[in-house]
């Protein structure tokens, strides 16, 4: 079952002095439970495109419809509860807020969510089980690893249970060693919870791991394998 | 967990935050202690002109106040004292006669407002016996006695069993004069005071000026100056006739000296103003404050956009901040400056050499703090204020920020 439809998606950036074609004409399908890889040189367009579908961005052309919906039609308040409770996001620097331990990260986008206390708890205890990190709920950011840190991230993004995972180079600051780590705990995490997971990335390892390699350049596909 | 963010957030950078504590403390210390010193001062000068000088409550013969003829004086004083003593909230009330007069030694002149008073009530009137500072009050032993202030004695070279010769026009307006021996000198706050008005016994001045038994005023006491306008619309009720008829006229303290009314609202504005101008440099000094913390902190703003939380939340967790910061600073401020005031309502500030100016006009040397509780509220509260004011334009910088540009900054 396709969880995003988008057709002739366009994003021109006019406030510079030539206006830039970061995304011309993408038409593309994801379905339900795939490990997508976007991969293309920098400056190819593939941040704009994951801008793009997780509502960050406004495209000047096309749709962009997920889970049948087309979030062109969202306001910026719409567009905010639409990220908030169906799309999963995780960040190159993790992004964790500091003053927060590792389970409070993580229960925060459930808090924003209205999920009672005791249940977000719950919740976030068990997701962080999962995700390799049971021991460490009371670490804060800075006393944990950067493979620990995007781990933490990975948790707080499915505890949200959204309908897809927006991964923007998440394993660029890591070491070969959590690099591994990660996308195996991931790869884990889409077979096991059928979680649907987008990165855009340069990196081989990442590639290698991916179902599904969707090169961009150029602001357009040029390969879909 | 919106409000416990914003809490850690303030101690991310420990120092920023305990220098705007800091100025938020010295901001209410300056603003509290000014007023408490500007509120003691106005409070003693009150109080002293009660106890002193005005009373409470005076009773006079309307045309009495507009131009003191001696021949205008009160009919059947005794019952005015008798209904007022009879009322539970009245210290006492004494009988007075007041004549404008020329004294006078060998060596020099001067004019002065003579007071005939009969000692006993006068006692519980006005605590002028309690501020003698050499020889004695009035009594009915002495001989045509005399109070004189302290530094009407100095102007006029007069010493204890000095002759004072007392010119003046009696009842028919004829010059007449008497000669009273200085029994005591009394010394208060007021230079201005001591050295225009003396005291005599009523009877000895009555039969000098030709009035026998008769009183141009009637100063009313009470226990608690709160209570004056309580006294006030009972004595009004029960001698409603009297004024009716215009047989007299009753004032306040408030009326009789309306600028010691003045005197005590624009000390209260301008503690508020004082307030005001302090906190609204704070303000900027917060404004900076935050607006720097924000800046900082952009990409992770702009990550809790990109995750949900929505602009009103962020707005909430950067107010919460600034107002906590208020919060702490609020409480450490006034707890000290309760520290202060009390301190200095206690022992007082003493301004010793600039004590003898501070009593030419009216004022003691040493001031005794006095701060309402209202107005520590009140300051409280206009901290919080500011805080919340203080806290807008660093989060509209906050709200502004695009999620893309942050994430793009993080990436």
């Amino acid at each position: 079952m396709s969880i995003i439809q988008i057709n002739n998606l366009h994003k021109t950036y006019t406030d510079t002095k030539v206006p830039v074609k970061a995304v011309n004409g993408i038409s593309l399908s994801i379905e339900e439970g795939e490990f997508t890889a976007i991969v293309g040189p920098s400056g190819s367009g593939k941040t704009t495109f994951l801008n793009l579908m997780g509502g960050l961005d406004t495209p000047t052309e096309g749709d962009i419809l997920i889970g049948g919906k087309n979030i062109k039609d969202l306001n910026s308040r719409q567009l905010i509860d639409f990220r908030l409770h169906h799309i999963g996001f995780v960040f190159q620097s993790y992004n964790l807020i500091p003053v927060l331990t590792a389970i409070e990260n993580v229960a925060f986008i459930m808090e924003l969510q209205g999920i009672p206390k005791k249940e977000r708890h719950q919740i976030a205890m068990e997701l962080l089980k999962k995700t390799g990190l049971e021991g460490k709920e009371n670490y804060r950011p800075g006393e944990l690893s950067g493979g620990q840190q995007q781990r933490v991230s990975v948790a707080r993004a499915l505890a949200s249970k959204p309908k897809f995972i927006l991964a923007d180079e998440p394993t660029a600051n890591l070491d070969s060693a959590s690099t591994e780590d990660l996308l195996n705990m991931m790869a884990e995490l889409n077979k096991s919870e059928n979680m649907t997971f987008i990165f855009s990335t340069h990196d081989k390892r990442v590639m290698d791991k991916a179902r599904r390699i969707v090169t961009i350049d150029d602001g357009k596909v040029v390969s879909d394998v | 967990m919106i409000a416990s963010i914003a809490w850690r957030n303030l101690w991310r950078n420990k120092l920023r935050s305990l220098i705007i504590i800091a100025a938020v403390v010295v901001g209410i210390l300056g603003g509290v202690g000014s007023d408490g010193f500007m509120e003691g001062m106005v409070d003693q000068r009150v109080n002293t002109a009660i106890a002193n000088e005005l009373s409470n409550i005076q009773l006079h013969q309307p045309d009495f106040l507009l131009n003191n003829e001696i021949n205008y004086t009160i009919p059947n004083p005794d019952q005015y004292i008798e209904v007022a003593n009879q009322m539970p909230e009245v210290k006492g009330a004494s009988k007075r006669i007041i004549c404008g007069a020329m004294a006078s030694t060998a060596t020099a002149a001067t004019s002065v407002l003579i007071c005939g008073v009969i000692p006993e009530q006068e006692k519980k009137v006005t605590g002028i016996y309690k501020k003698v500072i050499s020889g004695n009050y009035l009594n009915d032993e002495q001989r045509i006695p005399v109070v004189v202030g302290k530094k009407l004695a100095d102007k006029l070279e007069l010493n204890l069993n000095s002759k004072l010769i007392v010119t003046l026009a009696d009842s028919s307006g004829t010059i007449t004069y008497g000669a009273f021996i200085v029994v005591g000198m009394y010394q208060t706050s007021n230079n201005l005071y001591d050295e225009s008005h003396i005291f005599v016994r009523i009877n000895d001045l009555g039969k000098l000026a030709g009035i026998t038994g008769q009183v141009h005023e009637i100063a009313i006491s009470l226990f608690d100056n709160k209570q004056t306008s309580l006294v006030f619309n009972k004595l009004s009720s029960s001698f409603k006739q009297q004024i009716d008829n215009k047989s007299i006229d009753m004032r306040t303290w408030e009326q009789l000296e309306p600028l010691l009314k003045s005197m005590i609202e624009m000390t209260a504005f301008f503690s508020y103003l004082f307030l005001i101008i302090i906190l609204i440099a704070l303000a900027f000094a917060i404004i900076n404050t935050m607006t720097m913390a924000i800046l900082e902190r952009k990409r992770e703003i702009g990550m809790l956009m990109a995750i949900g939380m929505t602009r009103g939340k962020i707005f909430t967790m950067i107010m919460l901040e600034t107002l906590f910061l208020a919060i702490v600073g609020g409480l450490v401020g006034l707890l000290m400056s309760y520290g202060l005031v009390e301190y200095y309502a206690h022992y007082g500030l003493d301004f010793g050499s600039m004590g003898s100016g501070m009593s030419y006009i009216g004022y003691d040397s040493i001031v005794y703090f006095k701060v309402t509780d209202g107005f520590y509220l009140a300051s409280f509260i206009l901290v919080a204020i500011t805080a919340v004011l203080s806290s807008i334009s660093p989060s509209i910088k906050a709200l502004k920020l695009n999620p893309v540009d942050a994430i793009r900054e993080l990436n």
